[in-house]
């Protein structure tokens, strides 16, 4: 395979697995583990063959991502990416197997890698990226995955705490290291890393540099746990043993270290970085030490000394030296292997013991002599004695620490708390080791120790093994990666280095020396006080949890947004409504001031006509006695709404819009006969209820402000209009659409042109929404529960009954069944010819006015008369209609016709016409607009009919369930 | 013609306004209808207004000077989805009106403290 196809391959191999891990079956273990495992090794495998050559001249796989942004998805392995790369998969592998012993059957082991997996790949995205929006990218998916990680036993309330935290505090700043990344981007001219590299002076001396260099930073210090945004690491131990191992090894914790380390060569440098970097550092170090002493969980113990390393590591890339980069990858690498086989030692003693509290743990060394002797050279590694790995870097580093002494405040103190950091290191491995596996047996331990399976131990050696060889031939191991990653960063300020165990006796020896001493003898003079110490918080820090005002803060943040909703709030609609028509009124006078609107300019006016000044006096008193009305006399309220809406449609006709007038009257015509079959529904409302005199006076005081504002409105959206009308037209769309209706889609009628050709997408948008209302009318009809006072038999349909009964040879039911009589005949009769109008619109659409929607609503108060004059029971005895069919087919119809111009290969819902010659007719065109046309009539009726249909049967549920309960009542009298 | 037909809008939307602002939902049902009346004209208003020109073309169909067709083709199937909203509308209030026993906006009646049982707090 090609280099970048074997890059490709490994980056995407472990998002499949992901995807395939999560279809298996919950109980899975060992399905799941193989498919980690083989991901893992074949990632592995890929990155592996990339060795020789990577690490002199990059890999690239790119393709195009955002073309228009200039943004591509770029690959790129370079030595620094390949030693990373190899790290996350190689301890990830061991990680794999490790797992699945840890694991209980029990637990959904396959999700737990569905997770793992998609983290390995993201945490490859990160380090293999070459571009630095992709970075932030799979920055941010790491932040996502690992709260999923962390949270993986979620009925675990400090599991789902800990997740929270480290993703708050985690996106925090991997949005920060976006703003960040994009300044960085627009002070070069491009996100491409390769190009962001060589600009190193540019960004240095750009205007933009402290605040890109802060915003990077917030999101590297935060990822690596720095001072102080170190708080999430100790609650992300909630997580299974393995992904704690997993996180603050190898991965997750390093990608901060990673980002510092790729941007070491452009940010680093300045006075700024400087202080940051090594004050960052610096504290972290100290404190993580300082608090890893007093722990008593052993993974609490060893979560802050992965703090305090992961601060030793900033530190160093904090000092303005080359060597101290390199000193600074060399520490990666050893922590993360040092460290995860600790977390994974941890792990054993956990499962086998049944507990990882210090205090408890005593004398292991005789049940598991094995895991304690694997578990003591990692710690001795930890603690940086010679022959093991942790003691070359951690050499490199004190000597750096001597060698930058004396230029800045910071430097001259660097020494000795280098030196104290040290043997705080020293103190805490030692009582690690001390407490766990010596002393006296055991006493009451919740299981018998014995030493793990086999298999689980295999990593554990795995990695101590290297320990021991990176430690005793440093050059023939890690040498030439290091330097190849060191050439990746450094280029050819790469320094000049020596690996040797042994240098000669200088200074940074005698400070290993002393710090080595130094731990040895605080464990002996304190560790007992330490051991008592009956919280486990460090002394003279005990009263500072950054945790605890982690949570005191979020907590207030969310009290304060409930107040702030409570105080501002409100949970009356008509207090809602009131604030938006005002923040309204208030945006528009605001607009109107700023540019100085003038509302009667002389301009463009039609002529007069007194009769269209009557026609709006009747609907403008049709409005305002609708509004007048609408509280005590529905009925004619809802009548002069309709007498309103006859004078909007009227207008619609007299100013040359006669599509808009056929619609509008029809629409009128269902509206009202929707309203007069909902009014049933709704209480009785009595004007003479009294209410008390506090209340009537706040009500007029309410109905003031109200009547205010709807005049301002009012006047507003008159003004405006007036405004609009009186100007010169624009010349816009306009013209084309009249001058193109015939040329290039066959229609006269240029608004149906316009809706079924020219804009049918939007049109098809809008029938999707009306099939949607139609839909969401039914169901919530469905589960319809009237209230009990509007159950009873309507005021006249008693009348009718009382005269029924009152009168010899009259039966039940004859007033109401001779009701209405003619207009009754009437209606039945008008159904064809009603079809028949419909079906006119519907054909004369495209040239004349009318159209689909028209139609299908001319259709559908043909049904509704028959509804009205017959009953409900009458006509479906007769006449079955399906809306909800309709409403499928008609959308149906819809989208086919919009389809079938890909059989042509042209775009979606491209309509075309043609002219045929019919026998009688002649030539007529024929366009396959119309069949769109069709749909929207199909769809129109059903969803319409659906409406009134089921709104009309709620009165006979109530007749039939009233049925159901008299058989009810005489079965149980003749029982 | 323009002043009538604003002021006839203004109308229209005040009606509307107010008819929304008030407590109870048949009321709020009539101003959302009335208020988009005054919208649609309003709408349909941005395109001038002409007397006898309906933008549909003659037999040879040259092009002569219509109505701007584009408003007019917004506001037809605004028209369609009102009716479509009222309903909707309708329909909610009714609901509401069957769970809560009440026909107020807020699902109690304003003396009430206490919102309906049926009607639990969010």
């Amino acid at each position: 395979m090609p280099p970048h196809l074997l890059l490709a391959t490994a980056a995407i191999l472990p998002f499949l697995g992901s995807a395939l891990a999560i279809c298996l079956p919950a109980g899975a273990r060992n399905a799941a583990t193989l498919l980690a495992g083989i991901v893992m090794l074949a990632s592995l495998t890929c990155i592996g063959l990339l060795y020789p050559g990577a690490d002199r001249v990059p890999v690239v796989w790119a393709m195009d991502w955002l073309p228009t942004l200039g943004v591509r998805f770029v690959l790129r392995l370079d030595g620094l990416a390949w030693l990373f790369a190899v790290l996350i998969l190689g301890i990830g592998a061991l990680v794999v197997l490790y797992a699945r012993y840890y694991m209980a059957a029990a637990d959904p082991v396959p999700r737990l890698f569905c997770y793992f997996l998609a983290f390995v790949g993201a945490m490859l995205g990160i380090v293999l990226a070459g571009n630095l929006i992709q970075l932030v990218m799979f920055w941010e998916l790491t932040s996502i995955v690992s709260f999923l990680l962390i949270g993986y036993w979620f009925d675990n309330a400090s599991a789902r705490d800990g997740a929270r935290m480290a993703l708050t505090i985690t996106a925090a700043g991997g949005l920060c290291l976006l703003v960040g990344l994009v300044l960085i981007g627009s002070i070069v001219g491009s996100s491409d890393l390769s190009v962001v590299l060589a600009s190193g002076d540019t960004i240095r001396n750009s205007p933009l540099y402290l605040p890109a260099l802060v915003l990077v930073l917030v999101g590297a210090l935060t990822k690596s746990a720095q001072f102080p945004f170190h708080i999430w690491l100790p609650r992300a131990m909630a997580a299974p043993t393995p992904i704690s191992a997993y996180l603050h090894s190898a991965t997750m914790v390093k990608a901060g270290i990673f980002l510092m380390i790729r941007f070491w060569p452009v940010l680093a440098g300045t006075e700024s970085w400087y202080w940051i970097v090594g004050t960052a550092g610096m504290a972290t170090m100290l404190i993580g030490a300082w608090s890893a002493i007093f722990q008593h969980d052993l993974k609490g113990l060893l979560a802050y000394s992965t703090i305090s390393h992961l601060g030793l590591i900033t530190l160093l890339l904090g000092l303005d030296s080359a060597l101290a980069v390199v000193a600074a990858i060399f520490h990666t690498v050893n922590h993360a292997i040092f460290k995860a086989s600790l977390f994974m030692a941890a792990g054993i003693i956990d499962h086998e013991t049944g507990t990882r509290d210090l205090r408890r743990l005593s004398g292991l060394w005789r049940a598991m002599p094995y895991t304690a002797t694997l578990a003591m050279v990692a710690a001795a590694a930890m603690a940086g004695v010679p022959l093991l790995n942790g003691f070359l870097s951690k050499e490199m580093f004190l000597s750096e620490a001597a060698d930058n002494a004396g230029d800045h405040l910071l430097n001259l103190a660097l020494p000795v708390l280098a030196t104290l950091a040290s043997a705080f290191t020293v103190l805490y491995s030692l009582r690690f080791i001390r407490q766990t596996f010596f002393g006296p047996a055991p006493r009451d331990l919740p299981q018998a120790p014995h030493e793990p399976v086999r298999w689980m131990r295999i990593p554990i050696e795995l990695l101590v093994l290297a320990c021991i060889a990176i430690g005793l031939v440093p050059n023939l191991t890690i040498g030439p990666v290091l330097a190849g990653a060191a050439r990746a960063v450094l280029g050819p300020r790469t320094p000049d280095y020596d690996l040797a165990i042994w240098h000669g006796f200088n200074a940074p020896l005698a400070m290993s020396v002393l710090a080595l001493a130094g731990g040895v003898g605080l464990y002996v003079a304190f560790g007992r006080r330490i051991n008592t110490n009956p919280r486990g918080g460090p002394w003279l820090m005990d009263r500072l949890d950054g945790g605890w005002l982690f949570e005191r803060a979020m907590t207030g943040l969310v009290q304060g947004a409930r107040g702030l909703e409570g105080r501002l709030g409100s949970e009356r609609l008509q207090a809602q409504l009131r604030a938006i028509y005002l923040a309204a009124l208030a945006a528009a006078v605001a607009a109107g001031a700023a540019r100085g609107l003038d509302l009667f300019l002389p301009g463009h006016v039609t002529e007069f006509d007194p009769a269209f000044a009557l026609m709006w006096l009747v609907g403008a008193a049709c409005a305002v006695g609708a509004a007048e009305r609408a509280k005590y006399h529905r009925l004619s309220a809802a009548i002069l709404v309709g007498g309103a809406g006859l004078v909007s449609s009227l207008t619609f006709l007299w100013l040359s819009a006669p599509d808009l007038a056929v619609t509008q009257i029809l629409v009128e015509i269902v509206t009202t006969v929707l309203l007069l079959l909902g009014l049933r529904w709704l209480p009785k409302r009595d004007q003479a209820i009294p209410a008390p005199a506090a209340e009537q006076a706040r009500a007029r005081r309410r109905r003031f402000i109200d009547l205010c504002i709807a005049a301002f409105a009012g006047f507003g959206l008159a003004g405006l209009a007036y405004a609009v009308m009186t100007r010169p037209a624009v010349d816009g769309i306009a013209r084309w659409f009249v001058e193109e209706a015939y040329p290039q889609a066959g229609g006269r009628n240029v608004v149906n042109v316009l809706l079924v050709d020219f804009r049918a997408f939007d049109t098809l948008g809008e029938i999707c929404v009306l099939g949607i209302v139609g839909l969401t009318v039914f169901a919530l009809l469905r589960r319809f529960r009237p209230a009990s006072d509007s159950l009873g038999r309507p005021k006249q349909q008693v009348s009718h009954d009382a005269y029924d009964d009152a009168r010899a040879g009259r039966s039940l039911g004859d007033t109401a069944a001779d009701a209405l009589l003619v207009p009754r005949v009437v209606m039945t009769w008008l159904f064809p010819f009603i079809v028949l109008l419909a079906l006119h619109l519907f054909l004369r659409g495209h040239d004349l006015p009318g159209g689909g929607f028209a139609a299908g609503i001319a259709l559908t108060v043909a049904f509704m008369l028959q509804y009205m004059a017959r009953g409900a029971q009458w006509v479906e005895a007769r006449l079955r209609i399906q809306p909800i069919t309709w409403i499928g087919v008609g959308l149906l119809v819809a989208v086919l016709a919009g389809a079938g111009s890909w059989l042509f290969g042209r775009p979606f819902l491209t309509a075309s016409f043609t002219y045929w010659e019919l026998p009688l007719l002649g030539k007529v065109p024929v366009a396959s607009a119309l069949v769109f046309d069709l749909g929207i009539m199909v769809l129109v009726v059903g969803a319409s009919a659906l409406m009134l249909v089921a709104l009309a049967h709620q009165s006979l549920r109530r007749v039939r369930s009233a049925e159901a309960e008299a058989e009810r009542a005489v079965e149980t009298e003749s029982a | 013609m323009e002043v009538v037909l604003s002021l006839g809008i203004g109308v229209f939307a005040a009606a509307g306004v107010w008819l929304m602002l008030r407590p109870r939902t048949f009321q709020v049902v009539l101003g959302l209808a009335l208020l988009s009346y005054a919208v649609n004209l309003f709408i349909f208003a941005m395109g001038r207004l002409t007397v006898g020109a309906p933008p549909v073309l003659g037999a040879g169909a040259e092009v002569v000077s219509v109505d701007d067709p584009v408003p007019q083709a917004l506001v037809l199937t605004a028209l369609v989805i009102g009716f479509a909203l009222t309903a909707l509308f309708l329909v909610v209030l009714l609901a509401a009106r069957g769970i809560t026993g009440s026909d107020h906006v807020d699902g109690r009646e304003p003396h009430q403290a206490e919102p309906h049982p049926g009607n639990p707090k969010p």
